[in-house]
């Protein structure tokens, strides 16, 4: 049972890299990549709110949705939620923790169009997991997801100080980076079995 | 004509969403992989963002300030819908291979980013046009990006043997760091050529 969840774990984190394998949430990992501070907040955000969106996004479905026979509108209800849910925790972390809020804060409208919290919903789904089995995954995705784009930033802040040529200069040599970053988790590929 | 063909050029060159605007990154890396997928992704795209800028412009009037972003979302998502629902009938195999990027459609920056920056501004006929054009912009890098890594990466195009067969198959560009270094050389080329001009 534990071998089981830590290889869901690992699997989510390296194997399966959310940023760099499965191209998924690509907008914010170009978008927040400048600097290293900002990539932490970006990650601590995105593992709250996925932590959150999954459990919640796990009790719609099995609660709700499938006893109602609406599974067909599993789209719209769970863009509704996790949008819903952003609002609640921002206004909740502005009321009641501001400095988590000052960390985090201005990170979490973001995070409603990102789509790696809307696709570990659907992954959950479509993969049967039970309830701890789609927290763990949540926890290694959204895991997975903080340490690429932390390392990105970390390169990204380099490059800025070398001689890019000029056509290169800015996003171009951001993927090429991406790039190489990619072929390095594709050596995960295989680790366990996974 | 002029009014809905002017947006819908626009939208596939001069504010072409990948290349210039650079948004919507992740179904065109992820299932750039071969050509045809592109097609099919495109094709998707285009009809969610035709439909609901229709939509959006049509009921821009009586649609409350402070609460649009929900009535959009809701919109589009009942597109995708649609969309997921005439796939998974239709063309099962696509749908295999395109997986979770059909529903993630809903997410795309794209879409939501048309509906608030143009369709909730512009009238009718202007907004359907700057979909189709947005749209077929879309399409249009999925194929190429999707081409290049496909010839290369497997020596056919459209599944079609193109290159001889003496031609070593580059595996990588098919693989996920291929996606990664084709766009970032097409973004290099256009700027260079952008740079001449």
């Amino acid at each position: 049972m534990l071998t089981h969840f830590l290889l869901l774990f690992i699997g989510a984190l390296l194997v399966n890299n959310i940023l760099l394998i499965r191209f998924i949430a690509l907008c914010s990992f170009f978008g927040v990549s400048n600097s290293m501070s900002t990539s932490i907040g970006m990650g601590m955000a995105v593992t709250f709110v996925m932590v959150l969106a999954s459990s919640v996004s796990w009790i719609l479905w099995h609660f709700i949705l499938v006893p109602l026979h609406l599974e067909f509108l599993e789209i719209s209800a769970f863009i509704l939620t996790i949008a819903a849910l952003v609002q609640f925790v921002e206004l909740f972390l502005k009321k009641n923790s501001p400095s988590l809020y000052r960390a985090m804060g201005i990170y979490l409208p973001l995070i409603t169009t990102n789509c790696a919290i809307l696709a570990v919903a659907f992954i959950n789904v479509s993969n049967h997991y039970n309830f701890i089995e789609s927290i763990i995954y949540s926890i290694g995705v959204s895991g997975g997801y903080t340490l690429a784009i932390v390392m990105f930033a970390g390169i990204r802040e380099r490059i800025a100080s070398a001689p890019v040529p000029k056509a290169f200069q800015g996003y171009p040599i951001a993927f090429i980076t991406a790039s190489l970053m990619s072929l390095a988790f594709l050596g995960f590929k295989g680790l366990f079995g996974l | 004509m002029k009014r809905l063909l002017r947006p819908l050029v626009n939208g596939i060159i001069r504010e072409n969403p990948i290349l210039i605007l650079m948004i919507g990154l992740c179904p065109t890396l992820a299932v750039s992989s071969a050509a045809i997928n592109g097609i099919y992704m495109g094709l998707a795209a285009t009809f969610v963002l035709a439909g609901s800028n229709l939509l959006v412009s049509l009921i821009r009037k009586w649609v409350p300030d402070q609460i649009r972003i929900p009535i959009f979302i809701t919109i589009i998502a009942t597109f995708v819908t649609i969309v997921d629902m005439v796939m998974h009938a239709y063309a099962p195999d696509m749908y295999n291979i395109l997986g979770i990027f059909i529903p993630l459609i809903v997410v795309n920056c794209i879409i939501l980013g048309r509906a608030e920056a143009f369709a909730y501004h512009n009238g009718v006929i202007e907004s359907l046009g700057d979909g189709i054009g947005m749209g077929l912009g879309f399409t249009l890098i999925l194929i190429v990006l999707g081409g290049i890594r496909e010839l290369l990466g497997n020596g056919t195009l459209f599944g079609f043997q193109i290159m001889p067969s003496s031609y070593k198959p580059v595996i990588i560009m098919i693989l996920p760091p291929g996606a990664f270094l084709t766009i970032g050389f097409l973004q290099a080329i256009q700027r260079y050529r952008g740079g001449k001009s």
